[in-house]
């Protein structure tokens, strides 16, 4: 068997819902053939936070979950300190979750300059400038487990990703959640006649979902390889994006009728035309219950 | 640049538009177009097919015409209450200069759905117009300079009353010509919808 690559799990300002997350990884046992925690906050390791903090360990990947505060110490050490002397030991670091790559929810924390790793919302931070050559970012709240996975594996193998402007892996995040969404046709028609946790009905007009503008493949890898919140009959909240979370999760914000965000890359007067042509039919199919 | 069949086209649509408005949509034939343009019927017929579809050609191009007015006022850089005077401006200048345009808006479209039924449902064959309605109000509610609400009870009230001032003039009802009305009525729109 190859060497297991040696991995070091770092909670900062973190909920630990990306190491619950990822321990729905359908295959964490062929995973841990491959790779070994030094140390999870969740899974057994050998080694303790105090361990990590006193002694000085190795480590290939530097896995940072949870926002950056200067402020914000483990054990009495500031976590910029332990960042910095793991991210230099590792050949790659991987920012878990929009946390850590944002600085996400614990952003409204009370420490102060709380961000991402590299980046305050859709800013950049210089603080880990220099480090930057070896991020790979994986945002989302929680991550999904196939996506850490994969990317972990292709570092494993040295494949080389190609990343977006925020260091994420376009082969998970070039698309947007409402690729492969089973509402599909009830947004082309404009049909938000949703009741929440039924089948029909897009949710993009009226109960808030940011699918269509939101970077990740919810709809491509089925989270727990069996569904997504939209499929479910919830609306996408974006949970990937630099300004998550934003307010007013479950409605569309509209002006005089309009929705704020549009489709990415869709501009204003093409998506008023269609939405003209679509809405003067009435599609009877689209109307009635599924079954 | 257009097509010389776009041009003919277009010059068809123009004629036919005063005659509907000397004549009525119901009085005016294929073969009167016809003739007041020095054109034989069956020429005519190479261009539109039938007088519904001439009726429903004529519309998407005083949409066309209007829709791309109100883009220019939408895409400068001024205050909404500048862009709704603007628009009320270029509504009564175009009932002025084309006051078919609007009399066909007015009196044949919005009078005989009948026609219009198939092939112009709800309103895409207005869609220009609508489309850049529904910008300047959307604007104006993002720059927090108009009230956000439904968006048919703002464009009832904008479009109504301009509709009604013009259908007034068409009756010579007015006491005074249209553009002395602009001030008024942009106050009085502004102040209807704005925060």
């Amino acid at each position: 068997m190859c060497k297991k690559l040696q991995i070091l799990w770092l909670s900062a300002i973190s909920c630990n819902g990306n190491a619950h997350s990822f321990l729905n990884y359908p295959q964490l046992d062929v995973f841990l053939d491959n790779f070994e925690f030094i140390y999870h906050p969740i899974i057994e390791s050998d080694y303790t936070l105090e361990d990590v903090i006193n002694k000085d360990l190795d480590c290939d990947i530097l896995l940072i979950d949870g926002a950056i505060s200067p402020e914000f110490k483990k054990m009495d050490e500031p976590i910029i300190n332990i960042v910095d002397r793991y991210a230099h030991k590792a050949k790659k670091i991987v920012t878990v979750g929009t946390c850590a790559t944002f600085g996400g929810i614990f952003s409204q924390s009370g420490y102060a300059y709380t961000t991402g790793l590299h980046f305050n919302q859709k800013n950049p931070t210089f603080l880990f400038k220099s480090l930057k050559d070896k991020t790979i970012s994986i945002s989302g709240c929680p991550i999904q487990p196939e996506v850490l996975a994969s990317t972990l594996y292709a570092i494993k193998k040295d494949i080389k990703l190609k990343l977006d402007n925020y260091l994420r892996p376009q082969e998970f995040f070039a698309y947007t959640v409402h690729n492969g969404c089973t509402r599909n046709e009830y947004f082309e028609y404009k049909i938000d006649n949703h009741v929440f946790g039924k089948k029909e009905g897009c949710m993009f007009y009226d109960h808030g979902c940011q699918a269509p503008f939101t970077n990740a493949s919810c709809n491509k890898i089925l989270w727990n390889e069996v569904n997504s919140k939209t499929r479910a009959g919830l609306p996408c909240m974006g949970c990937t994006s630099p300004d998550f979370p934003k307010q007013n999760l479950f409605k569309t914000k509209k002006n005089m009728g309009i929705p704020q965000d549009l489709p990415l890359g869709v501009g204003k007067r093409t998506y008023l035309t269609l939405a003209g042509v679509t809405k003067a039919f009435k599609i009877k199919r689209l109307e009635e219950e599924l079954f | 640049m257009q097509t010389k069949k776009e041009q003919k086209k277009e010059q068809i649509i123009q004629n036919a538009l005063s005659l509907f408005a000397k004549k009525g949509f119901y009085n005016t034939t294929i073969p009167d177009i016809a003739e007041a343009l020095k054109m034989s019927v069956g020429n005519m017929y190479n261009y539109f097919k039938s007088k519904d579809i001439l009726a429903k050609e004529i519309i998407k191009y005083i949409s066309i015409y209007l829709g791309g007015k109100i883009r220019e006022v939408n895409e400068q850089d001024i205050s909404t209450e500048q862009k709704t005077k603007k628009i009320i401006e270029l509504y009564f200048k175009t009932a002025l200069s084309k006051p078919e345009m609007i009399d066909y808006f007015l009196r044949i479209y919005l009078s005989n759905r009948e026609v219009f039924l198939d092939g112009c449902e709800g309103m895409i064959c207005v869609n220009e117009f609508v489309t850049e309605i529904m910008i300047y109000f959307e604007e104006g509610v993002k720059c927090g300079d108009l009230r956000d609400q439904d968006f048919f009870s703002a464009f009832g009230l904008f479009m109504g009353y301009l509709g009604g001032m013009v259908f007034l003039k068409g009756e010579n009802i007015l006491p005074k010509e249209l553009d002395e009305y602009v001030d008024d009525i942009s106050y009085n729109i502004y102040k209807a919808l704005s925060v």
